[in-house]
């Protein structure tokens, strides 16, 4: 009996643990090493060098700058309400990791590959705006407040689109498996059929995840740093990471709905080769270094011609191609 | 059941380890780190003036609209999903009563945009 229960359920629950804790490490490690990349190019387009002292060429930057974090006080405002104030990082965090454990890296390394996957990292990566709502709500200071206030107006209103691209993928997939998902682009990736679909993704995530040229939320100039105002030390260093991993999370939704997630480019000889794993990491790459350049070229946008984009642009234009996607599968015979 | 315990109990094994990690980086710094409070260095930043008021003010009634407009939008992409998926199965049937029903969210959305609910000024 008690062999029963060992092998079961505890020892595949270990190998569930490994399997994750690979993952989760793998991510951190990516993340530090993109704030790195990042910052070089930056440093590159602005003819700078950027960092370049810590480690060969600099690259052990991001780790110094977290630990430096670790020993720095952390520092609660007097009026604000500190179980909540704590809570907002720990939120924003814990959701863009959790979302990753859908993702396939490559054919069967998802931790879970369960039948609702986009569904599930679509309801995580929502439930992403409690973060900052809270944070700037708990500051209980004017600037974390109003960012908080614009944020959530943002987020919210950049999601309708994300969703309603998703749903065109959906037409032409007909499964909500995030695997089927990529099969489905053996014969093309969708980034070709629905190419307007791709750039209006690619530029509801910059909004999503509050980043240049829509960092209204903590746009410096106005607001000192929005709803990471008053946070200092690890918190801070949490929210930051947090963010980070949203962005990286989008690249990889990017690489799976619309390149192809782990598929070569052509299906011949010295494409597939490659392990399908080294293409999905190509291609998020890719991704991250898009995310890099708009930061580095692309000038802030106006609050009211962001929600403009958002409600006047995006929305009639996605929705104008849900119907005609699903006008021509059905009318041309292509259901899947 | 067994199915559906076995696809879902890694995520939440993967939740519990993501929570562990941010738990720790969190928690870390209470105690390593030095802690010197001071009433100056813990009042809230408003550009070195002593806080005026309360933060918690009145704000843009524009804020509630675009939450009660992404409530509207956001459902209409809920009741989208179940039928992407079945796309294959519902047939011309099926395509035309979305197609109606999008149509008549569609007269709404005209609506807000000429009562300019959706500007920003």
């Amino acid at each position: 009996m008690d062999n029963l229960l060992l092998e079961t359920y505890i020892w595949p629950a270990f190998l569930v643990a490994g399997h994750s804790l690979l993952i989760l490490v793998a991510l951190l490690l990516w993340l530090g090493f993109f704030m790195y990349a990042e910052r070089k190019i930056w440093g590159a387009v602005h003819l700078r060098r950027g960092p370049n002292v810590v480690g060969p060429f600099g690259l052990l930057q991001s780790f110094s700058d977290i630990l430096k974090y670790l020993f720095k006080e952390v520092i609660f405002p007097t009026s604000s309400n500190k179980a909540v104030f704590l809570l907002a990082p720990i939120v924003t965090l814990f959701l863009a990791l959790s979302a990753w454990a859908v993702i396939p890296v490559a054919e069967g390394w998802a931790v879970s590959d369960i039948n609702v996957g986009i569904l599930y990292i679509f309801a995580i990566s929502s439930l992403g705006v409690y973060g900052v709502i809270m944070g700037g709500w708990a500051s209980n200071s004017k600037y974390p407040f109003l960012g908080a206030l614009r944020s959530a107006a943002q987020m919210v209103s950049y999601e309708v689109s994300i969703g309603l691209v998703i749903i065109t993928v959906l037409l032409c997939v007909g499964s909500l498996n995030l695997t089927d998902i990529v099969m489905a682009q053996q014969t093309v990736w969708f980034a070709i059929p629905l190419f307007p679909m791709f750039v209006i993704f690619f530029i509801s995530a910059l909004a999503e995840t509050n980043r240049p040229p829509f960092d209204l939320p903590e746009a410096e100039s106005e607001l000192v740093a929005g709803f990471m105002t008053e946070y200092s030390s690890t918190p801070y260093v949490v929210f930051m990471i947090g963010e980070l991993a949203n962005i990286v999370l989008m690249c990889a939704m990017t690489t799976i709905l619309f390149l192809g997630g782990w598929l070569p480019p052509v299906d011949v000889a010295p494409f597939n080769w490659v392990p399908g794993v080294v293409w999905f990491l190509l291609k998020m790459t890719f991704m991250c270094f898009m995310f890099s350049m708009v930061k580095a070229i692309v000038p802030r946008y106006r609050y009211d011609q962001l929600m403009r984009l958002g409600w006047k642009v995006f929305l009639p234009i996605s929705l104008f191609w849900v119907v005609l996607t699903a006008g021509v599968i059905q009318y041309f015979g292509l259901a899947a | 059941m067994q199915e559906l315990l076995s696809s879902y109990y890694p995520i939440l094994i993967f939740m519990g380890l993501s929570a562990l990690i941010t738990l720790a980086l969190i928690f870390v710094p209470m105690l390593v780190a030095p802690s010197s409070p001071d009433p100056e260095k813990n009042a809230p930043y408003e550009c070195g003036f002593e806080a005026f008021d309360d933060a918690r003010m009145k704000f843009d009634v524009k804020f509630y609209l675009v939450a009660i407009l992404f409530i509207i939008f956001d459902l209409e992409v809920a009741f989208l999903f179940p039928w992407a998926v079945a796309f294959g199965d519902v047939g011309v049937f099926g395509f035309w009563s979305m197609m109606f029903f999008l149509a008549v969210l569609t007269v709404g959305f005209a609506y807000e945009w000429r009562k300019g609910a959706l500007d920003w000024d």
